[in-house]
């Protein structure tokens, strides 16, 4: 296998790594991985926290390493999250949004401006007719919503970006 | 100054690592104390969606403290938890004010605690705390510039919910205004320290660490002045010394008696 095979096959691997407080979105569709180094049967991994406080980043460590381990010819793996790279909800993929979407949590709205108010379709019936109900949600990524329209709560991903200094 | 980009790098420069260590120090404990002080008012707040928003934010501030702690180990200072659970207060480098209990009573007994000052020092903690960060995305030492650009994209969520807070309670009854006023009078007697910079403070604005005290205070008071009209007294005292030099008051020894309880019952122990 060359090199870059392997890097592909881990690529692969941490497409099926979820993010164990959003069940079915791999921490690949959530945009946190960064860079795979692969020499001979050792695997280095950065990756890029979504939020510093977030409480989960030690889990997600612990499974990545294990799922990378598993792997006949990987005989050991390094997993670092690196404060040098910036995640912003913009790095999350297509289908990183379709799978939040089925779990009733709307994907961060686009063109956020930081400290505004944002808003967000439904993820369930797609209706603009939503209001915030509390910006803060179950965990730092998320905010807690309401459509008016099929009468559902929901939650979204709290959008995060650049932050430019005026 | 050339850029410093890594610990190893800030570890051959005895006179910029003393300085760099100290503020990051300051950075680490304010938003450890800030945290804990927002974490005793869990169940305790006017009302469940504020609970939730309060812990949200008290859980991310935690965890910027962690990032500071990691900086502090990669210099050799020691291990984060130990750093955060086993330093004395007379080396803890936060502002007096933080540390200030949340009101009377204590969080298992009989909590009196008092939301206008938690909506004052939010307020004024976040806004100070953005000047800050700001300055620091400009650091010479790099990964400190990188963490305060991190966390300034997760801050403006904190600061505008407390500017929430302090405007609709400011603009809702005489009660509410009277009370916001007199703890931001309080506060105003006690935040001296806050806006300082501690023993390194002329080697942390020459090595380009941070810019200078009179630059942050100004802008502070520019930030603060965006919600509130006009700050009357602009003389900040410091009523309890300086936290940035080690002056503390009881309040820290509880604060870190009560976070330090579980660590200390098993040291040992892999969380």
């Amino acid at each position: 296998m060359t090199r870059q095979v392997k890097e592909e096959e881990i690529r692969e691997v941490l497409k099926l790594v979820d993010d164990p407080e959003l069940p079915s979105v791999s921490v690949s569709d959530l945009g946190m991985v960064h860079t795979v180094i692969v020499d001979g049967s050792s695997v280095s991994i950065v990756m890029v926290p979504t939020f510093a406080g977030c409480p989960a980043l030690d889990f997600i460590k612990t499974d990545v390493h294990k799922a990378v381990l598993e792997l006949d010819w990987v005989s050991e793996c390094e997993v670092d999250f690196s404060f040098e790279l910036k995640w912003s909800t913009d790095a999350i993929t297509d289908e990183g949004k379709e799978q939040l979407k089925k779990h009733g949590i709307a994907p961060p709205p686009e063109n956020y401006e930081p400290g505004q108010q944002w808003t967000v379709n439904c993820p369930y019936c797609d209706s603009d007719y939503t209001s915030m109900d509390n910006v803060f949600g179950p965990t730092a990524c998320r905010s807690i919503l309401y459509c008016s329209s099929c009468k559902n709560p929901f939650e979204a991903m709290k959008p995060v970006v650049e932050y430019a200094i005026k | 100054m050339t850029q410093v980009t890594s610990a190893q790098e800030a570890m051959n420069d005895a006179a910029y690592l003393k300085a760099l260590t100290d503020l990051l120090y300051q950075l680490a404990d304010d938003d450890f104390l800030i945290s804990f002080r927002g974490s005793e008012w869990l169940g305790l707040a006017p009302h469940i969606e504020e609970d939730v928003a309060f812990s949200s934010i008290t859980q991310n501030t935690m965890g910027h403290a962690l990032m500071y702690y990691r900086l502090l180990e990669d210099l050799s200072e020691g291990e984060a938890d130990a750093l955060a659970h086993e330093r004395e207060p007379s080396n803890r480098r936060n502002a007096v004010y933080f540390e200030k209990k949340n009101g009377e009573g204590e969080y298992l007994t009989e909590p009196y605690y008092d939301w206008a000052l938690a909506v004052v020092r939010n307020f004024l903690y976040e806004s100070f705390k953005k000047v800050k960060l700001e300055a620091l995305t400009k650091s010479s030492y790099t990964p400190l510039a990188n963490v305060a650009g991190k966390v300034l994209m997760e801050q403006p969520y904190h600061l505008s919910h407390w500017k929430i807070w302090f405007n609709q309670l400011y603009n809702s009854t005489d009660e509410a205004k009277t009370k916001l006023q007199s703890r931001l009078e309080e506060a105003w007697q006690q935040f001296g320290d806050v806006l300082e910079l501690g023993e390194y403070a002329t080697e942390l604005e020459h090595f380009d660490i941070i810019s200078g005290e009179d630059d942050l205070k100004e802008r502070f008071i520019q930030e603060v002045e965006s919600t509130i009209a006009h700050i009357r007294d602009l003389s900040f005292g410091k009523a309890f010394g300086s936290g940035r030099e080690g002056d503390h008051t009881p309040d820290l020894d509880q604060a870190l008696n009560t976070l330090a309880e579980v660590y200390r019952s098993d040291e040992k122990a892999v969380w």
